[in-house]
């Protein structure tokens, strides 16, 4: 519903669907062969496949509820508003800090940056919230830091900040 | 009943999101319907992509050994350690929190962090499908413009962050990853 609101891609979403589709396609083959070599270790991946996603569903579905939420206040309308061609360094903060809270799939992405770039909205802006959007993850940090700790996972979303205003600079200069 | 409180202390965060949903559903029906129905569609999209990551890493986890990992992508794995890393995230699909289990699981098998954090820089912004939909929404020049940028800054990353860090702590992240099956 909220992916037609945003522009309704259908390509790119059957794309999408088609790449989870190989996905399924390469963990069954993998299992058969599996199964054939081994049963009993066959049944331990499977154990220890489903003891990490149980581990981390609380962070996950915290995560879904989040974004929930935020993409429901939030609108492209409102994001281009803010991030117009004049609106210059300025603009490429509030569009990088956008990008850095929100989490939006690769497949409503790019659709919607090129609606934004159609409604107003300067490259070099869009650039920083495609950079952002993609590299850095606040939400998704308590995860992270479950996984790498509090340190590098700070380091690493800031840099990945900065690199990303980095990228809005060039990609103003290029574009 | 210490098995339920202990599940509802995990979940405490998300019980806890869920009624703020309710109360903005109750004081603001559209936004609160609208929230509803992304956190929905995200839900369901997880659903479709972590299963079989996961079910792919189980298999990871018990057939491929601890040696075979450290000569391909270990501490003395040089450049093809690299070009594996930056491979298999940009191979990858789903979104970057499906990349911290992978990343769990190289860790446990001995893989060198700052492949680790290569791996975990493909996967956040050189996937191959997503390429392809950058190049037919932005064009050609604003993708690959990105992606050579992206080549330095997702190296540039993962060595300041490995450089930033000391034994004590990377020695804990591998002890952690360890323990997290």
């Amino acid at each position: 519903m909220v992916k037609s609101d945003i522009i309704g891609n259908k390509n790119q979403l059957t794309e999408d669907i088609m790449t989870t589709i190989g996905l399924y396609l390469i963990t069954g083959t993998a299992l058969v062969v599996s199964f054939i070599k081994n049963k009993d270790k066959t049944i331990l991946s499977l154990k220890k496949a489903w003891k990490s996603f149980e581990n981390i569903l609380p962070q996950f579905l915290t995560i879904l509820v989040i974004i929930g939420i935020a993409l429901a206040i939030l609108t492209p309308e409102q994001i281009s508003r803010l991030v117009g061609s004049e609106s210059g360094w300025i603009g490429v903060l509030v569009a990088a800090f956008i990008g850095s809270i929100t989490l939006v799939p690769g497949f409503i992405a790019f659709p919607l940056a090129s609606a934004l770039l159609k409604s107003g909205a300067g490259y070099m802006q869009i650039a920083a919230f495609i950079s952002t959007l993609m590299m850095v993850g606040v939400v998704t940090i308590p995860l992270e830091i479950k996984y790498f700790g509090k340190k590098t996972a700070i380091i690493r979303n800031m840099e990945a900040f900065i690199f990303s205003l980095a990228v809005a600079y060039i990609m103003g200069v290029v574009m | 009943m210490d098995k339920i409180i202990k599940v509802i202390k995990r979940y405490r965060f998300f019980i806890i999101l869920l009624v703020i949903n309710t109360v903005i559903l109750i004081v603001k029906p559209d936004i609160g319907l609208k929230s509803l129905q992304l956190t929905k569609s995200n839900a369901l999209e997880m659903l479709s992509i972590l299963p079989p990551v996961f079910i792919l890493l189980g298999l990871l986890d018990v057939w491929v050994k601890r040696e075979t990992m450290i000569k391909f992508m270990g501490e003395k794995s040089g450049i093809i350690g690299v070009l594996l890393a930056f491979l298999l995230g940009s191979a990858a699909a789903g979104p970057l929190y499906a990349a911290f289990p992978v990343a769990a699981v190289l860790l446990k098998k001995g893989s060198k962090f700052s492949n680790v954090l290569i791996m975990i820089g493909a996967w956040s912004t050189t996937k191959i499908p997503l390429l392809l939909f950058e190049a037919s929404s932005m064009g050609i020049k604003f993708m690959i413009t990105r992606f050579i940028l992206n080549i330095f800054g997702i190296a540039i990353i993962a060595y300041t962050v490995e450089k930033l860090l000391s034994k004590r702590e990377i020695d804990k992240i591998y002890n952690n990853a360890a323990s997290m099956e």
